[in-house]
C-alpha cells in the first residue's frame, strides 16, 4: 500500500503536459462510457414511473419535465394480477438459489481435486472436461436426449441441470486453488484427515473470493435464463422472470400488428408503461447483489489464468 | 490449460492403476459428480450427432432411426442459406472481437490511470451495469429507444424536426446497432480481466520508468501494453475458437423475427434454433449443428497450434 502511495505522489510530482492531458482523457472517455451504461437503464426506470395516456401522448419520456408526471400505473397493472409474477418470483428465486448452490460446489470440489498436485491423474481429467468446451454435439442432440431420456419437458431439471457445471468456472477454481499452498493440505492430511473433509474445512474457508465470485457468475445465469425455460416450460406456472417478461414484450408486439391489421382496438395489450414497469421488476434483485460481490471481485477474476 | 509436459517428465514415477485408485479413492469419488455431469451433457449428446445422417422419426429416436446418407446435408446446402448465416456469423464475430479487445483494454488501462478512488469505483460499477441484465431486458432497452411510434430516439428526432428513424425497416443499421449493443453489455466485465492483470504487475518497473521521464502514455505505449499481451492473446484465442457461434441471446432477442432482417442478421445460431423449433426439421438442424462444431472445431485447433508456434506460453493446451 505504502509503495503505491509513493508511485501517484510521484506521478503526481511529474505531472507534466502529457500527464494532464492523459487525466483529461481518461476521466472524460471513462465517464463518458458510464453515463452511456446508465442511461438506457435510466430511461427504462423513468418510462415505468410514467402513465399511458402521458406516452401515447408524448411517446417515451427523455426527461421528467414538461406534461410529465409521477405515476405508478405501470406496476399498478403488473400487480394487479399478481399470481403469475408471484410464481414467476419463486420459481425464479428457487431456481437461482439451489442451482447457485450446486454450481459452485461442483465447480469447486472438481477444481479443488484437479488442483492436487500428488493426484496423477489430473491431467487426464482436465483434459476429459477441457475437451467439451473444444467439441460439442450441437443444440439438436442435446434437445432430443433431455426432453426424450431424461424428462425435461415442463420440469424444474430443465431449469437447473443445464447450468449447474461449467467447464470454465472449473478452472477458474482451479486455477485460484493451485495458489493455496499445498503444505495445507498435507498437513491436514498427516492429522489423519480424509480429502472431502480438508475441501470442506480448509480450502473453502479459504477460497472466500472465489466462492463469492463464482457465487455471482451463476446466480447471474440462473436469474436470467430464459432460454432454457424456453426450449423446455411450456407450463405457465413454471415460467422463470426473464422469460415471462420475454413474452409480455413479445405479445405486445404480436397484438398491435394484430390489432393494426384488424383493425380491432388495442384494449388487451400489455400497455406502455406496464412493459417497462416489468423490465425493472424482472432486474430488481440481481443488480442489488453487486455491491456485496464487488470487494471480491477482482480478486477472484484474477484470472490471466483463464488457462488455469 | 492442463497438459504441462514438464510436470510430466520430472514428476513422481508412474503408480500403477490400482494404487491411485487406492490411495486417491476420496478424489475420485470427489469428481464423480462432474465426470457424470459431463458424460450426460456434452458426451452423450456428441454420440447425436449422428442424427445428422438420420432420418428423424418419433419411434426411432436418436439412435435407432433409419440412416439417410448425407441428404440432410444437400438438403442444408440446397436451401443457400448457408453461406449467409456463416459470413454473417464470421463476419459479426470479427467486429465483435477486435472492437471488444480495443475497448476492454483500452478501459482498463484507462480506469488504472485514474486516481480519485471514488470516480473510479462509482464508474466501474456503472460499466458493469449491463452484464447484469438478461438479452431480454436489453430487448426492451431497444424497444424503449427505437419504438417506431414512442422511442426515445424518434422523440427526439422530431421535436428536432427530423424525419423518424424506422430500424426494423433499415437493414443496414443492424450490424452497427447489434456490435453497439454487444460491446456495450460485455466491456466492463471484460476489462476487469486486463485490470486484475494490471495490477498484478511489478509496481517497480513503472516507478522506475517514472524515474528515467517516461510519461504516461510511454508507460502505457512501452510497459502496460506489452505486458497484458499474454492475457489478451489467450482470450482472444478463445474468442477465435467460438467465431463459429453466434451470441444467440443478442441476436434472438432483439431482431425477434423479422424476415426483413435476416439477411444481415441470420447466424448459424438463430438459423439452427428456426430449423429445429418453426420447421421442426431435425436431420437438417442437426447437420447444421454438425457442420458449425466442425468447424468450431478445426478453428480452435489451427488457432492454438498458430500461437504455439509464434509462443508456448500463449497457448490454450
Amino acid at each position: 500500500m505504502s509503495k503505491n502511495e509513493v508511485i501517484t505522489v510521484r506521478k503526481h510530482k511529474k505531472l507534466g503536459g502529457s500527464g494532464i492531458l492523459m487525466n483529461l482523457v481518461s476521466y472524460s472517455l471513462i465517464g463518458l462510457f458510464a453515463l452511456a451504461c446508465l442511461i438506457p437503464f435510466y430511461l427504462v426506470i423513468l418510462g415505468s414511473f410514467t402513465s399511458d395516456t402521458y406516452m401515447i401522448k408524448n411517446g417515451y419520456p427523455l426527461f421528467p419535465t414538461g406534461s410529465w408526471q409521477f405515476s405508478l400505473e405501470g406496476y399498478n397493472l403488473c400487480l394487479k394480477n399478481p399470481t403469475e409474477i408471484i410464481s414467476a418470483y419463486a420459481t425464479t428465486a428457487g431456481v437461482t438459489i439451489t442451482g447457485t448452490v450446486i454450481a459452485v460446489f461442483l465447480a469447486t470440489m472438481t477444481g479443488y481435486v484437479l488442483s492436487r498436485k500428488d493426484f496423477p491423474w489430473r491431467n487426464h481429467f482436465s483434459f476429459f472436461f477441457f475437451f467439451t468446451t473444444l467439441f460439442s454435439g450441437g443444440l439438436v442432440p442435446s434437445y432430443l436426449l433431455c426432453t426424450r431420456y431424461l424428462g425435461f419437458k415442463n420440469s424444474y431439471r430443465a431449469l437447473i441441470l443445464p447450468m449447474a457445471f461449467s467447464v470454465w468456472n472449473m478452472i477458474i477454481a482451479k486455477s485460484f486453488m493451485a495458489g493455496i499452498p499445498a503444505s495445507i493440505t498435507e498437513s491436514a492430511k498427516m492429522d489423519g484427515a480424509h480429502d472431502f473433509l480438508i475441501y470442506v474445512k480448509l480450502i473453502l474457508p479459504l477460497s472466500k473470493p472465489l466462492v463469492a465470485t463464482l457465487s455471482l457468475f451463476s446466480a447471474l445465469a440462473y436469474w436470467n435464463d430464459w432460454y432454457n425455460c424456453m426450449l423446455y416450460i411450456t407450463d405457465d406456472n413454471k415460467f422463470m422472470l426473464q422469460y415471462y417478461l420475454q413474452r409480455m414484450l413479445g405479445s405486445a408486439e404480436a397484438m398491435r400488428r394484430v390489432a393494426e391489421n384488424s383493425g380491432i382496438a388495442i384494449t388487451t395489450v400489455p400497455l406502455e408503461s406496464m412493459k417497462m414497469a416489468m423490465t425493472v421488476i424482472a432486474t430488481g434483485p440481481i443488480i442489488l447483489l453487486y455491491p456485496f460481490v464487488q470487494r471480491y471481485f477482482v480478486k477472484g477474476m484474477t484470472i490471466g489464468a483463464v488457462k488455469g | 490449460m492442463g497438459k504441462n509436459k514438464k510436470s510430466k517428465t520430472i514428476g513422481p514415477p508412474k503408480m500403477p492403476f490400482w494404487k491411485v485408485v487406492r490411495k486417491h479413492w476420496m478424489l475420485l469419488l470427489m469428481l464423480l459428480p462432474a465426470v457424470i455431469y459431463v458424460i450426460i451433457f456434452s458426451y452423450a449428446p456428441m454420440t447425436g450427432i449422428v442424427l445428422a445422417f438420420k432420418k428423424y422419426n418419433y419411434q426411432g429416436g436418436i439412435y435407432f432411426s433409419p440412416w439417410n446418407g448425407l441428404n440432410n446435408f444437400k438438403a442444408l446446402f440446397i436451401s443457400g442459406k448457408l453461406g449467409m448465416v456463416t459470413r454473417n456469423t464470421i463476419l459479426y464475430n470479427i467486429a465483435f472481437i477486435t472492437l471488444g479487445v480495443v475497448m476492454e483494454m483500452g478501459a482498463a488501462i484507462l480506469l488504472n490511470e485514474i486516481g480519485a478512488k471514488v470516480f473510479k469505483k462509482v464508474s466501474q460499477s456503472l460499466m458493469f451495469l449491463p452484464y447484469f441484465v438478461s438479452w431480454v431486458v436489453v430487448g426492451a432497452i431497444v424497444y424503449n429507444l427505437f419504438n417506431f411510434e414512442r422511442g426515445v430516439v424518434n422523440n427526439v428526432l422530431v421535436s428536432l424536426g427530423l424525419d423518424r428513424f424506422d430500424l426494423y425497416n433499415t437493414p443496414l443499421a443492424w450490424p452497427f446497432l447489434l456490435t453497439l449493443l454487444k460491446i456495450w453489455k460485455q466491456t466492463g466485465y471484460g476489462s476487469v480481466v486486463y485490470l486484475a492483470a494490471i495490477t498484478s504487475m511489478d509496481q517497480e518497473m513503472f516507478e522506475a520508468a517514472s524515474l528515467d521521464g517516461a510519461n504516461s502514455w510511454q508507460k502505457i505505449r512501452y510497459l502496460t501494453i506489452p505486458s497484458l499481451r499474454p492475457t489478451m492473446m489467450t482470450l482472444v484465442l478463445l474468442a477465435i475458437g467460438n467465431i463459429f457461434r453466434g451470441d444467440f441471446g443478442l441476436f434472438y432477442q432483439t431482431v425477434k423475427s423479422s424476415s426483413l432482417l435476416t439477411p444481415v442478421t441470420d447466424v448459424i445460431d438463430t438459423y439452427v434454433f428456426r430449423l429445429l423449433i418453426s420447421n421442426g426439421d431435425i436431420g437438417v438442424s442437426a447437420a447444421a449443428g454438425l457442420y458449425q462444431s466442425v468447424l468450431c472445431f478445426i478453428t480452435i485447433m489451427i488457432a492454438n497450434s498458430l500461437v504455439k508456434k509464434v509462443n508456448p506460453d500463449y497457448a490454450l493446451y
